[in-house]
């Protein structure tokens, strides 16, 4: 056993000293673990070291003893895993009705159908809590207005939940299309071929073999539900507490760092464990078809009364975002929405550009800074993770990937409690927004960074260096390249997050620095949904044109590019 | 430039069990000379490209130092020796034009565009490419692609360039046309070589000397002929060629020659490894194109040999026999040329087998 370890010390040491031949490459390795330290790890074993503290800053569990002792706190544990569970099943559901009937059946308006279950990715994850309320509230166009109903019950567990589905089923979606699309079709015709009827052909061969990508799709919906945050704090209310925004008041509203820090630890824990089980096991279950050249499907696993029910579901479900969005669009030119509605006004508009414009840019900026650095950042380290050896290598990968299972809200608390206070006071800045995005949203560009170097053949990157090229040469005009399309999908998604992010930064934004999507919510609050709704159509306006002219950049620039942009 | 590896120790080890070493290189010393082509040929796994890539210094030795032209470069990492790699999988770079691929090390070297281009122009005019500079490398055949990888590695004019493989992923008929070229554009250029095969009809063609590797050994080091007419050991006489093996003791010597007793009489072995006297058993090598068969008669000459056929097959231009012999355990594999005017010998005859001095080689009983 030591002598093991000895030996892995030796080894350790072997690799760095052949890394001090290239000092570049060892100050980059060496600055990239500082930095995930610093950013990653070091605010959350501050929320870890907080939430052991009472009221005094003394060592205590009383943080936790809490969940025992308090209802309301032991109420949000529960509605936040209740809401986590009941999502990610109906999401998963619904977001395997549009990938099957999509992939496997010949309705009409499939592109239609797919852009519209995309749109929600692209637009404030709580936009679904706003039009609800807009449709079905007090003043609500379906609930007053048409049907006369003033006190709709919309706040709480059903409200919630199907803002969730809404803002969520995409990712559900765009995973599943994925799985269905490798299962070759060959398999359904074959097993039809041997005599399966089409029941019993889905049962027994489709479903098998998506199902990993069904565990894998709810893993990552029950993720994103526990960590949501604005969608909760609209609707969820009072009598339905939610962790994500119970951590939330706990510190901006009764300044109560331990118990806030207490509840963001709670918020984690099922996080972590979901992000494990599908990272170390469910990932690991799925099937891969290998054909090499795409085979025709022959679409003939669903009859045809099956595949209009099929297309009758879609369509209800893309009638209700596109009435999410008109309603949207309608309140951003409305006078006063639920009073006067008929009078179109542009007054919203210019208030965005006037006394919000400070937002507007500010949103830019930040994401126009943390996007291309984090694009970077990721390529960076998806080549050293795939290509060198070092020690810390396995740690690197590791760290770099949390970010996807760590909430919002724990990381925001996170950077409250580690950057207001020495050795680095970063409360306020510019920086800490830009830090966080940059940290938060790398992990996306890494994963496709990885798929793509390991179809790589390392001789081609032996090839630079043997005529020449330093390491950083190589990296610069061989890998990097080769890695363009890892690299603009990691770009897409981090502006589209940073864009939208909200349950981090509305802990980081302050006077100096604020984001549109905290103005949004601040709007809806004060019930302002005018302005709301019309930041919202900028935002989703401004991520529109962003990815066009990436898009643009791409076939202009680099006819060979054949990825997607958009991949979560 | 002269390459000079000197006790050549590496070894990998399995992260996961660090204890489970396996030897790639063990003591491996070898002096390459200037403007020579020197092939490392195994089985694979024997570690010709682990030594490959410690000359390139895509891999550190454990022990041991490299030298190129008198200085010493082991510490050196691969961008700074002046090797130059053609890669089993070409690794031509998919983004870049045939021209960019090219001018890659000259664009290194701080060349401005015209230089770059006059040198990729020259180069490509050697390697029969000039029509290509704009294509895309999916745009082009094995083979052209294996010459793009080849004027890749010698435009930037390189002291020594590393071949690994370089022709294991043509078809048949490519291969041996690509080995001739790469032999004539070595020697265009006169740069010190060092190729790796496991194929060894390639080693023989392109080599000035071969060096024969198994399991981290060299087993020998020597001229094509060399290794195929005087094998050092049963590894190199079995690995190269066709080859028999044939159990005899030695019972004299006379004018340079042992004097060898066979099955049916005393025959002289022209070449030895290692010493022997009177007494001593041994293996003679011997290759069955240097065999001369002649049907049994009864009354007439015995051979050095007699067998029976035991399989006879007409390839065409030869006919193969396998003669089973008494005393020596796997049959005895004889080639016949001129089938036409020669004839042949029918399966289950009874066969005299005889060879020449110079055809019979000795080594030590394994």
């Amino acid at each position: 056993m030591s002598q093991r370890l000895k030996n892995k010390a030796k080894q350790q040491i072997l690799a760095l000293r052949r890394l001090s031949g290239d000092p570049i490459l060892l100050l980059t390795i060496v600055a990239i673990l500082a930095s995930l330290v610093l950013f990653i790890l070091y605010p959350l074993f501050e929320v870890l070291i907080t939430s052991f503290r009472d009221d005094m800053g003394r060592w205590s569990t009383a943080p936790f003893e809490r969940f025992f002792t308090s209802q309301h706190e032991r109420s949000a544990l529960r509605n936040s895993l209740l809401l986590g569970v009941a999502t990610a099943i109906a999401g998963s559901a619904v977001g395997f009705l549009f990938a099957f009937t999509i992939t496997r059946t010949s309705v009409p308006f499939k592109k239609a159908l797919n852009t519209i279950a995309i749109v929600p990715i692209v637009s404030p994850p709580f936009i679904g809590a706003m039009a609800i309320i807009m449709l079905f509230g007090r003043n609500g166009l379906i609930s007053y207005q048409l049907l006369g109903i003033r006190n709709l019950n919309i706040y709480g567990f059903w409200g919630l939940m199907f803002a969730q589905v809404l803002t969520f089923f995409p990712v559900a979606y765009i995973t599943l299309k994925g799985v269905l699309e490798s299962i070759s079709p060959t398999l359904e015709d074959a097993a039809m071929d041997l005599g399966g009827s089409r029941w019993k052909v889905f049962r027994r061969v489709t479903l098998p073999l998506t199902f990993p990508g069904i565990a894998s799709a709810m893993l990552v919906l029950f993720i994103e539900t526990l960590s949501d945050f604005g969608n909760p704090l609209i609707l969820a209310g009072s009598r339905f507490p939610v962790l994500s925004v119970q951590a939330y008041l706990q510190i901006t509203g009764m300044y109560n760092l331990p118990r806030g820090a207490a509840l963001a630890v709670v918020l984690l824990i099922p996080s972590i464990t979901a992000f494990f089980i599908q990272k170390y096991w469910v990932s690991r279950k799925q099937y891969v078809t290998i054909t090499g050249k795409p085979t025709s499907s022959s679409i003939k696993l669903v009859s045809r009364p099956v595949q209009w029910i099929l297309f009758g579901l879609c369509l209800f479900v893309a009638g209700i975002i596109l009435l999410v969005y008109a309603t949207i669009l309608w309140a951003a030119f409305a006078r006063v929405w639920g009073h006067d509605m008929t009078t179109l006004t542009l007054r919203h508009f210019q208030y965005v550009f006037g006394v919000g414009f400070s937002a507007v840019r500010d949103t830019l900026i930040i994401a126009g800074v943390s996007t291309p650095i984090a694009g970077i950042l990721g390529m960076v380290i998806a080549f050293l993770v795939v290509r060198k050896r070092f020690p810390g290598r396995q740690f690197m990968d590791f760290t770099s990937m949390l970010s996807f299972a760590v909430p919002g809200t724990v990381i925001g608390i996170g950077y409250i409690l580690a950057f207001n206070k020495p050795p680095l006071i970063l409360t306020g800045t510019f920086a800490i927004l830009a830090l966080n995005f940059i940290f938060r949203y790398i992990p996306v560009g890494i994963q496709s960074g990885i798929a793509i170097l390991r179809q790589v053949d390392p001789s081609i990157e032996e090839a630079a260096i043997d005529l020449g090229a330093d390491a950083r040469t190589s990296f610069r005009r061989i890998t990097l390249p080769l890695m363009l399309p890892a690299f603009f999908s990691g770009l897409t998604f981090a502006f589209v997050r940073a864009m939208t992010a909200i349950s981090a930064a509305i802990f980081l934004v302050s006077a100096n620095w604020n984001l549109m999507t905290v103005q949004i919510m601040a709007q809806v609050e004060s019930g302002r949904f005018g302005a709301a709704s019309a930041f919202s159509v900028v935002l989703v306006a401004i991520i529109l044109v962003a990815m066009m002219i990436i898009r643009l950049i791409l076939t202009k620039g680099f006819s060979g590019y054949k990825g997607k942009l958009l991949q979560v | 430039m002269s390459v000079r590896l000197e006790a050549i120790h590496k070894y990998f080890s399995d992260p996961d069990q660090p204890d489970n070493r396996v030897t790639a290189v063990e003591d491996m010393t070898l002096e390459i000379q200037e403007g020579e082509m020197v092939t490392f040929l195994g089985p694979s796994g024997c570690g010709k490209t682990t030594t490959l890539r410690i000359v390139s210094g895509f891999e550190a030795p454990n022990s041991g130092t490299v030298w190129i032209g008198g200085k010493e470069v082991s510490h050196l990492p691969p961008n700074k020796r002046d090797t130059s790699m053609v890669f089993q999988s070409y690794a031509i770079f998919p983004h870049l034009s045939v021209g960019q691929n090219i001018g890659f090390g000259p664009e290194l070297r701080g060349m401005n565009k015209k230089q770059i281009k006059d040198a990729v122009m020259e180069v490509m005019e050697v390697m029969n490419l000039t029509d290509l500079y704009h294509r895309s490398p999916d745009q082009l055949s094995g083979g052209q692609q294996q010459r793009v990888a080849l004027a890749r590695a010698v435009i930037n004019r390189p002291k020594v360039l590393l071949f690994d493989e370089p022709l294991s992923n043509l078809d048949a008929k490519l291969r041996e046309q690509m080995r001739l070229e790469i032999r004539r554009i070595q020697k265009t250029f006169g740069i010190t070589s060092i190729y790796v095969t496991h194929d060894q009809s390639e080693a023989m063609t392109v080599s000035d000397r071969i060096v024969v590797m198994d399991k981290g050994r060299v087993m020998q080091v020597g001229t094509p002929f060399e290794i195929y007419s005087r094998p050092a050991n049963y590894f190199v006489a079995d690995f190269i060629g066709r080859v028999n093996f044939i159990p005899c003791t030695v019972v004299g010597a006379t004018d340079g020659a042992l004097n060898v007793q066979y099955q049916g009489g005393i025959g002289d072995a022209g070449s030895a490894e290692g010493s022997f006297s009177a007494g001593d058993s041994a293996l003679t090598v011997v290759r069955p194109e240097s065999l001369r068969l002649a049907k049994t008669e009864a009354g007439g000459p015995k051979g050095l040999l007699s067998g029976v056929v035991e399989k006879q097959v007409y390839i065409g231009a030869t006919v193969e026999y396998e003669i089973v012999v008494p005393g020596v355990e796997t049959p005895i594999q004889a080639v016949t040329f001129n089938p036409v005017e020669e004839g042949f010998i029918e399966t289950g005859s009874s066969v005299e087998i005889d060879f020449g001095m110079k055809a019979a080689h000795l080594i030590p009983v394994q």
